[in-house]
């Protein structure tokens, strides 16, 4: 069992890889609640994935996607996993650019007390030119 | 589903050999999951084990190995937190192997 298999592919460490060179801005942009669909989910593993290439990645959270980093979520009663402290984990990938629209949290009530990790509340406009600015936006 | 047994308990893995229910990881499934990949558990192998399990707790995710040894040499020293060392307790790649006998899923990342 494994040993073969783990001998063929282990040993790859991201550490000792040389980046390409090219630095892309990437934004990866989450309109949807947390749970019920499976875009949260999907977008936060990319979004760590991504963090392996040594991109220039940051998050934008809109609509209903201010939701998934909200504080105190409870998914015992829909019976899926929790998933909201990884994104306490971003942090240690070195992806600190999470961005978070001040009109989105406004609709729903909210305010950056309520969010579990460190965010930048910008107004619509400011998010769009922040969008603007990427190389690559992948909305979920 | 493959299972393993350990002291007469049966536990499923997934194809890999990962255990499926981390609730279920205890030292004693621990140790025969470091026999199965060929690792001879030494309090230093223990301590890195334990370090994963514990970020698992707190993140709900196994680290890619880069941030694992950033974290390591964060808790446990410098000495400790660089790809040499955990590369020497666990020949076929800390993250995988480690994580492995820590109960923990493959880490995301882990390509």
């Amino acid at each position: 069992m494994g040993a073969e298999m783990t001998e063929a592919t282990g040993g790859i460490d991201f550490e000792d890889e040389e980046a390409s060179g090219v630095v892309k801005k990437f934004m990866f942009v989450n309109r949807k609640a947390p749970y019920g669909t499976i875009y949260a989910l999907e977008a936060l593993e990319v979004v760590l994935i991504s963090a392996a290439f040594d991109q220039d990645v940051s998050l934008a959270f809109l609509d209903d996607g201010v939701y998934q980093i909200i504080k105190g979520q409870h998914t015992k009663a829909i019976d899926v996993k929790n998933f909201s402290p990884t994104y306490r984990a971003l942090e240690g990938y070195d992806i600190e650019k999470l961005y978070v629209e001040k009109e989105s949290l406004d609709q729903r009530g909210l305010t950056e007390d309520d969010l579990l990790v460190d965010v930048q509340v910008m107004s619509s406009a400011e998010m769009a030119k922040m969008m603007s600015e990427q190389d690559i936006v992948i909305s979920f | 589903m493959p299972t393993i047994e350990v002291g007469g308990k049966n536990y499923e893995t997934d194809e890999e050999g990962y255990l499926i229910n981390l609730g279920e990881w205890n030292e004693e499934v621990g140790a025969y999951l470091a026999i199965e990949e060929k690792v001879e558990m030494t309090p230093s192998h223990w301590e890195v084990v334990n370090f994963l399990r514990e970020y698992y707790n707190d993140y709900q995710i196994a680290p890619a190995i880069r941030v694992l040894t950033k974290a390591i040499g964060k808790k446990l020293g410098a000495e400790k937190g660089n790809s040499k060392y955990l590369y020497e307790l666990f020949p076929y790649g800390p993250a995988k192997q480690a994580c492995k006998i820590a109960g923990l899923p493959k880490p995301t990342g882990c390509i």
